[in-house]
C-alpha cells in the first residue's frame, strides 16, 4: 500500500535559522502517526509547512499529488486538513456556522450528513450549536476545531497539540475520539507533548529533537524505549541517560 | 428657527446621511475582509455618477475603456503569479473575467449608447463599468500585497485614490455634470415635499442594509466573507479563498459607491473630485462605528448627515470643519476606552 502522505527531506527555516532539518516521514491510510518531542523541537513548524502555512524546502506528496504548487485552500480540497495549535475558530460566529464553513468546499447534501456525524462524535457541540464559538470553554473549542476540520471530509487530519491546556477528563475524551476516527477511515497525524497519551493510541511514532527526527518506529517500541521514557514519559531508568 | 426649517434641515440631513451610511457600510465591509481602508471609495461614487451622466448625454465614458485596460493588467498579473502552475482552466477563467467581460461591456456600451437610451439601461451600464473597475483595482493594487500591514495597504489605497482622481479629470473634464432624475414624482406631507429621488435614496439605503444583512447572515458566501474577516488563517484552513473574499468585498464596495453616486448626481452637480469629500464623510461614520460595527456606522452616518445640514444652515463656511471635527471626540474616547493593540501578524 502506498502511503497517503509522504514527506521527504524537508527543511524549514525562519530567516536564516533552520527550525526543521532534513525530516522525512510518511502516513498510511487508516493510520494514526504521532510526532512527540519537547517544546520548540519543530513539531508545529513541520505541520504548518505540510499544510502550506509556512514555506518549506523538500518534497511533500499527499494522495499522489505534489503539494509544492498548491496553496492552503487547494491542499484542503485534496483532503488534507490541519487543526492548528491556536484552533483559529471564527469566534464571533456560532458553533453551527463554524461547522458549516468547515464544509465550504463540500456539496450541500454531503455537508448535511457530515454535520450529523460530527454531532454524533461531539454531542456537546450539538447542545451548544447556537452559542458563539468565542464563548466556548477550551475543551469545547478544541472539539469545535476538530469538528470543523472533519466537516471537510478529510483523508488525513493533522492535529497540533489537541490536549494543550485542557482538563485531563476532556483530554481522555478527545483522544478517544481520535481513536474512533481511524475506524471511520480518517488517518491522523498527531503532534503532542503529552507523549504518553499519544503513544497509547498511535500506530507509529517519530521522536523529534531540535528540528530532526532522532527515532522512529511502532508506537509500542517507542514507548518501550528507555531513553524516550526518561525524556518524555517521566520515568527514570537507572543508569540510563536521555537519548 | 421655526419648525418648518428644522424639518427641512432634518430631511436634507437624513437624505445625505443615508448616502453616507451606504458608503460607510462599504468601508466597514472592505476593511473587515481585506484590512484596506478604502480611500478610493469616493472615486467609485464619482465614476458611477459621472459615467451615468455622460451615458445620459449619449457619450461613451472613458471609464469603460479604463475597465478594459485594467482588465488587461489584471490578466497579466494572473499569468505572472500563476506562472509556476499554469493550467488551462485557470487561464480560461482569467481570460473570461479579465478580458472578455470588460471588452464585452465596452462593446455593449458602444452598441447601446445614445441620447434616447432608457435610464435603467444607463444605470445598469454605469454600475457594470464601476463594478469591473472595483474588481480589477483589488486584483492589481491590493491582492499582491494582501499580506502586508494596514499601513502599507493604506498607502496603496491613497495612491489608488490619487491615480483614479487624476484619471477622472481626464475622462470627465474639470466641469461638473448632472444626471437625469430617476423619477419626477413627488409626495407632499404637511410642509415637507419628498421628491421621487429622495424616496429612492431612502428605499435603496434600507434595501441595501437589509440585503447585506441577509447576505452576511444567511448565505454561504456571506458567511465565508465574515469568516475571512474574523480569522484569515482559519478561513484558509477550511478552504475559503481569501483572495476571492477580497474581490467580492471590492465588488460590493464599488457597486455601493456607484449607486450612491447615481442617486446624488441628479440632486447636486458632481465634479471629478467631489467623491473624495463624500467618501470621507462615510469614512467618519465608519470610524465612529470602529470600522467593525455595521449598525453603529449606519446610525453615525445619519448623525453626520444631520450635523452637516444644520451646520450648513448656521455656519455654512465651517460646514466641513464642523462635520470632520465630529471624529475627534470619538477618537479620544476610543483611545481611552481601548488600550492600544499591536497589529495582528498574519
Amino acid at each position: 500500500m502506498s502511503a497517503l502522505l509522504t514527506v521527504t527531506d524537508v527543511h524549514i527555516a525562519y530567516g536564516k535559522v533552520e527550525a526543521v532539518r532534513g525530516v522525512s516521514l510518511d502516513v498510511g491510510g487508516n493510520e494514526i502517526v504521532t510526532i512527540i518531542g519537547a517544546n520548540g523541537a519543530g513539531k508545529t513548524t513541520l505541520l504548518n509547512a505540510i499544510m502550506g502555512v509556512l514555506p518549506l524546502r523538500g518534497r511533500t506528496v499527499f494522495a499522489g499529488v505534489d503539494m509544492a504548487p498548491l496553496d492552503i485552500e487547494d491542499r484542503v480540497a485534496t483532503g488534507l486538513s490541519l487543526v492548528p495549535e491556536h484552533r483559529e475558530l471564527f469566534g464571533t460566529m456560532n458553533v453551527e456556522d463554524n461547522l458549516e464553513l468547515g464544509a465550504f468546499r463540500i456539496p450541500k447534501a454531503i455537508a448535511a450528513t457530515s454535520l450529523e456525524r460530527v454531532y454524533a462524535l461531539f454531542p456537546r457541540l450539538k447542545e451548544r450549536r447556537k452559542q458563539l464559538a468565542g464563548t466556548l470553554s477550551g475543551g469545547e473549542q478544541q472539539m469545535l476545531a476538530m469538528g470543523r476540520a472533519l466537516m471537510g471530509a478529510p483523508k488525513l487530519l493533522m492535529l497540533d497539540e489537541p490536549s494543550l491546556g485542557l482538563a485531563p477528563i476532556i483530554v481522555a475524551d478527545i483522544f478517544r475520539i481520535v481513536g474512533e476516527l481511524r475506524s471511520a477511515g480518517v488517518s491522523v497525524l498527531l503532534v503532542e507533548q503529552n507523549a504518553q497519551a499519544a503513544l497509547q493510541i498511535a500506530d507509529r511514532a517519530y521522536v523529534m529533537e531540535l528540528g530532526e527526527f532522532v527515532l522512529s518506529g511502532s508506537a509500542k517500541d517507542i514507548a518501550a524505549n528507555k531513553g524516550v521514557a526518561a525524556s518524555y514519559l517521566g520515568f527514570q531508568h537507572e543508569g540510563e541517560s536521555a537519548i | 428657527m421655526n419648525t418648518t426649517i428644522m424639518l427641512f434641515l432634518l430631511q436634507d440631513g437624513i437624505t445625505n446621511g443615508a448616502i453616507y451610511a451606504l458608503l460607510g457600510l462599504a468601508l466597514v465591509l472592505v476593511f473587515a475582509v481585506t484590512r484596506v481602508i478604502l480611500i478610493p471609495q469616493g472615486e467609485f461614487v464619482t465614476y458611477g455618477a459621472l459615467s451615468y451622466a455622460m451615458l445620459a448625454t449619449g457619450q461613451v465614458p472613458g471609464t469603460a475603456r479604463l475597465a478594459v485596460a485594467m482588465g488587461l493588467v489584471a490578466f497579466a498579473l494572473d499569468l505572472f503569479f500563476a506562472r509556476k502552475a499554469l493550467h488551462a482552466r485557470l487561464v480560461i477563467r482569467s481570460v473570461a473575467l479579465n478580458i472578455a467581460f470588460p471588452t464585452a461591456l465596452l462593446g455593449l456600451v458602444y452598441a447601446l449608447v445614445g441620447p434616447h437610451t432608457p435610464i435603467a439601461v444607463n444605470i445598469a451600464l454605469a454600475l457594470l463599468i464601476v463594478a469591473a473597475i472595483g474588481l480589477f483595482l483589488y486584483r492589481i493594487a491590493f491582492q499582491p500585497i494582501a499580506h502586508t500591514s494596514v499601513l502599507v495597504l493604506l498607502i496603496a489605497s491613497v495612491g489608488c485614490h490619487l491615480a483614479l482622481q487624476g484619471l477622472g479629470l481626464v475622462f470627465f473634464g474639470a466641469e461638473g455634470l448632472r444626471g437625469p432624475a430617476l423619477s419626477s414624482a413627488a409626495v407632499t406631507a404637511g410642509p415637507l415635499r419628498f421628491t421621487g429621488q429622495s424616496l429612492a435614496v431612502y428605499g435603496l439605503t434600507v434595501g441595501f442594509i437589509v440585503a447585506l444583512w441577509l447576505f452576511f447572515g444567511y448565505t454561504k458566501t456571506g458567511k465565508a466573507l465574515r469568516a475571512t474577516a474574523v480569522n484569515r488563517l482559519g478561513a484558509r484552513l477550511v478552504g475559503i479563498r481569501t483572495t476571492l473574499s477580497g474581490q467580492i468585498a471590492f465588488l460590493l464596495a464599488s457597486v455601493i459607491g456607484a449607486i450612491s453616486g447615481i442617486l446624488i448626481v441628479p440632486i447636486t452637480t458632481l465634479y471629478y473630485d467631489t467623491g473624495f469629500l463624500i467618501g470621507l464623510k462615510g469614512f467618519i461614520a465608519a470610524i465612529i462605528g470602529g470600522l467593525v460595527s455595521y449598525p453603529l456606522t449606519a446610525v453615525a452616518a445619519i448623525v453626520v448627515g444631520i450635523v452637516e445640514a444644520f451646520s450648513s444652515f448656521y455656519a455654512s463656511n465651517f460646514k466641513e470643519v464642523i462635520v470632520f471635527t465630529l471624529i475627534l471626540p470619538v477618537l479620544v474616547l476610543r483611545s481611552l476606552a481601548a488600550p492600544q493593540v499591536e497589529e495582528e501578524k498574519d
